[in-house]
């Protein structure tokens, strides 16, 4: 083997990834120019502009929303104590494990006209006592508040965790109060991390249509699925999804714009954390009462609500006998979690090898496009990826060959396909964390001394790498479990997962029988979130020696 | 340091792959699959819930086997188109006419003619050439509140625009075929001016507009709304959880035009390769099976000769819409157009 084209193999695999990531877009493009003017007039019926002003209004509150939740909680729990503030600092992640469409579940029949709380309102204040209106924008985006603040609150904790103390404690020495020491010193040095985590939660806002749809809000995403499940409208799909693509990507330039090219990473490593100001009295008390209200509302509530309906219900049918539904549903969920964890584990592992063992520019390039897959909501990548199925369907038929028409129909093949598209940034930037504290002169000198690359990746970077693509790979899998525009617009017909399932069982207003697959989602999320999250907020590891991200899908923001 | 990756950790790593891959490409047929023995149909079923036991007891009865893939109207209706000639479907059935009628002008059945289906099954639930027949029949009543309502106050669905019922009325959503099919039927009855004026109406009171019928049902039954809009099993599904539910249906239209009603109903497809025996099972489920098929779910009967569960014959008979159901599809696009118009949501 000569060690040219050795060295070619791993640059392959990484332009590879990069075309297969790029592909579903460029279906998207090519799919919008080729439409014509026909989906146009038939989407001005389905109310595309009011779609369009509701997404806006609800990417606004829940960014806004966020930002006062999690920037705050995250300010509290590092710069004061009070009771319970450690176990606070990482229960507050939890919500992570509790998807937005379990939670706008469980919100919506708690809240709605016969649930407890209006029922309840009812027999202390009398049948026309007042409640505020349910079914409307501003509860849809208090849920997905509740479930997405955990971004903003993870970057913010890290930002304060590496940058905050010295100039925090220079501001107050210099005579600044608390308050406006943090608002004028660290505020602004937050910014970058503040943008990074409502991006996040702008990008995920933009892939919802479950929670939504509870409250009756029509979003874009809302209208995509409607169009493509209930009309197969293909061209009217794809103009929807390339309008909400835009939105994303006018988001990314925003987020950059908001940084303007800042990064206060301190040039010197400043690992001091910031000394907590003890609370006292009242006020410590209401500092704990905010924690223990958010993770209220956001955890104990939900998680105690699908324990009673699972209770109500455990494995029944509609007709109260055994049901082999909720069996098969997790069975499904656990194969297509395991295998898009494979495969991204497997390709995440190549590309951070491509890139140590070629520094060029071009390889670099190609790494960093098949990244952008997070960006793109995941309503948007099912139906470019629909597309891409289609055309390979024609491709296929004209060949003669066949397999074509499974391919467009859903196959569980396509669905692993487009999932590992979606988390492979995910992916990558965890294990790029765990080798970031190797030097790369490491790889140099495995090379110089005649090493071919596939040695280098068998001998140097996965064994260096392994606890990385562990966690990598039980990160993926979690996000895939939890998962569900993708496998509702792409799932082969019979294939349903417990995702798929709570959202059928909840359309059907069977709430009781939708409890244990929702719960099960949450318990088996909660498991990894917990752990891993709990050892990086109470002991950081030391950043000079492995810095490790708190949350490696942010980390990629930055990158 | 390195560790050396020995060749057994290799092939670990490959056997991992292996099985972690296999199954799920085995795992994307969802077809059950009954004994294995004798002629059997194939049916692409909308029918979420209690089709089982239908399927089962046929399969008694006469000997053919049934296999059957569930799955929304819309994307069994799509695979269908998808698979064309080569699918492996001999029975198509849905739970809303509107696809039916569909399928069938993008050619997916075949004509039947059938002696049996036509005695069993009244003509204006059937299609005229033999395409589709209607299996059952969902009605879509006014239900109110009885502690609330005086029924003798309620009439006609245009009747709910009635000031009086201002800030008290409960509607399904625009995006629902209900709503759709109930506009339509409205402007197939009354024109399109007086179906407009109608909706008007009814927007003019303010309602409450929820995206499932269920919900609308407990919010009548807990007092939220007086007057609601919804088919009658969920009411009949509700009551039978909990008999004490205060909820009641009103069968509107009787004076005029009839009750409007929509049916579950199947067709013999193009592709199939056992018409003899599809058609088999249609004739069985519109007679010997009728009870059994809508039974489970509080539907009515197509058949005039079976009688209602009776949680559902406690809702009284009713005149229905005499309009052939397949003729509704044509005024679906008035409906939406008209429900955006109006500002229906």
């Amino acid at each position: 083997v000569s060690t040219r084209s050795g060295r070619r193999t791993p640059v392959l695999v990484a332009w590879a990834a990069a075309c297969l990531v790029a592909l579903p877009v460029l279906a998207l493009v090519v799919g919008v120019v080729g439409a014509g003017p026909g989906p146009w007039r038939r989407l001005a019926a389905s109310g595309w502009v009011g779609q369009t002003g509701s997404t806006l209004a609800l990417l606004g509150l829940v960014v806004l929303g966020t930002l006062l939740v999690g920037g705050g909680l995250a300010w509290l729990t590092a710069a004061y104590r009070f009771p319970g503030r450690r176990a606070a600092s990482w229960l507050l992640v939890l919500p992570l494990a509790v998807p937005g469409y379990v939670l706008g579940l469980v919100w919506s029949s708690l809240l709605s006209y016969p649930g407890p709380l209006q029922s309840g309102t009812r027999a202390l204040l009398g049948d026309d006592a007042w409640f505020p209106p349910v079914r409307t924008l501003p509860v849809a985006a208090a849920v997905l508040v509740l479930a997405l603040y955990p971004y903003v609150y993870l970057l913010a904790r890290a930002a304060l965790r590496t940058q905050a103390a010295t100039p925090y404690g220079a501001a107050r020495t210099l005579g600044l109060g608390p308050v406006r020491a943090a608002v004028r010193v660290v505020l602004p040095l937050a910014r970058p991390s503040l943008a990074a985590g409502a991006l996040l939660v702008a990008l995920e806002t933009l892939s919802d249509f479950a929670t939504v749809q509870y409250f009756g809000v029509d979003t874009l995403s809302v209208g995509i699925y409607r169009v493509w499940r209930g009309q197969f409208d293909r061209p009217a799909a794809t103009v929807l999804a390339v309008a909400v693509l835009l939105l994303a990507l006018s988001l990314l330039g925003a987020e950059r714009l908001l940084r303007r090219g800042a990064r206060f990473s301190p040039a010197v490593r400043d690992t001091t954390p910031l000394a907590p100001v003890p609370l006292h009295g009242a006020r410590a008390w209401a500092a704990t009462g905010a924690c223990a209200l958010v993770l209220g509302l956001a955890v104990v509530v939900p998680v105690a609500t699908l324990v009673t309906w699972s209770a109500t219900t455990p494995l029944q049918g509609p007709d109260g006998s055994f049901d082999p539904a909720f069996l098969a549903a997790a069975a499904n969920s656990a194969l297509l979690a395991a295998q898009v964890a494979a495969v991204v584990g497997v390709v995440a592992v190549l590309l951070v090898h491509a890139a140590r063992v070629d520094r060029r520019r071009r390889v670099h390039g190609a790494v960093h496009a098949t990244l952008t897959g997070y960006a793109v909501p995941g309503p948007v990548l099912a139906i470019g990826a629909l597309l891409v199925f289609a055309a390979v369907r024609t491709a296929l038929d004209a060949a003669g060959l066949p397999g074509g028409a499974a391919l467009v129909t859903g196959s569980v093949a396509g669905l692993v396909a487009v999932y590992a598209v979606r988390f492979l940034a995910l992916g990558f930037t965890t294990v790029e964390a765990r080798l970031a504290g190797v030097s790369p002169s490491l790889t140099a000198a495995a090379l110089s001394l005649g090493a071919p690359p596939r040695r280098v990746l068998g001998r140097v970077h996965l064994p260096l790498a392994r606890s990385g693509v562990a966690v990598a790979a039980v990160l993926v899998a979690v996000d895939a479990l939890k998962e569900l525009p993708i496998v509702l617009l792409l799932r082969p017909l019979g294939f349903d997962t417990l995702a798929v399932r709570v959202w059928q069982l909840a359309a059907d207003s069977r709430y009781e029988m939708a409890g244990l697959p929702a719960l099960t989602i949450v318990l088996v999320a909660a498991l990894p979130v917990a752990l891993l999250f709990r050892r990086e907020l109470l002991d950081p590891p030391p950043p000079v020696r492995l810095p490790a991200p708190a949350a490696p899908e942010l980390e990629l923001v930055h990158a | 340091v390195p560790v050396r990756p020995t060749s057994a950790r290799r092939r670990r790593a490959l056997a991992t792959v292996a099985l972690g891959v296999l199954p799920a490409l085995l795992s994307g047929c969802g077809v059950a699959l009954g004994g294995d023995d004798g002629p059997a149909i194939q049916v692409y079923s909308a029918r979420s819930y209690g089709a089982e036991e239908a399927f089962r007891r046929f399969t008694e009865d006469t000997g053919i086997r049934v296999e059957f893939l569930n799955g929304n109207d819309a994307e069994l209706r799509e695979r269908l188109q998808s698979e064309g000639p080569d699918s492996p479907a001999d029975v198509f059935m849905t739970v809303d006419v509107a696809n039916l009628a569909l399928a069938a002008e993008q050619g997916v059945f075949r004509e039947t003619s059938s002696p049996a289906l036509q005695a069993a099954v009244p003509e204006d639930l059937r299609d005229p050439s033999g395409r589709w027949f209607g299996l059952s029949v969902r009605a879509r009543g006014i239900i109110y509140n009885p502690e609330r309502v005086d029924p003798a106050s309620l009439s006609t669905y245009e009747a709910l625009g009635d000031p009086a019922l201002r800030g008290r009325l409960c509607l399904r959503t625009s995006t629902s075929a209900y709503t759709q099919s109930l506009v339509a039927s409205m402007i197939a009855n009354l024109g399109e001016d007086a179906a407009r004026a109608a909706v008007e109406g009814w927007m003019a009171n303010d309602p409450q507009i929820i995206n499932n019928d269920v919900e609308i049902v407990r919010t009548v039954a807990a007092g939220g709304c007086d007057v609601g809009v919804t088919n009658h099993y969920y009411v009949a599904r509700l009551l039978a959880e909990d008999p004490d539910l205060s909820v009641d249906v009103f069968w509107p239209d009787q004076a005029t035009s009839g009750t409007h009603v929509n049916i579950s109903g199947a067709g013999v497809t193009r592709s199939s390769d056992s018409p003899a025996e599809a058609q088999r099972f249609l004739e069985w489920l519109a007679t010997t099976g009728q009870s059994l098929f809508v039974d489970g779910n509080f539907e009515f009967p197509v058949n005039p000769q079976v009688q209602p569960v009776e949680q559902v014959a406690a809702f009284g008979e009713f005149r229905r819409d005499p309009i052939n159901v397949g003729e509704l599809g044509r005024f679906n696009a008035a409906a939406t157009q008209l429900l955006t118009d109006a500002g229906y949501r």
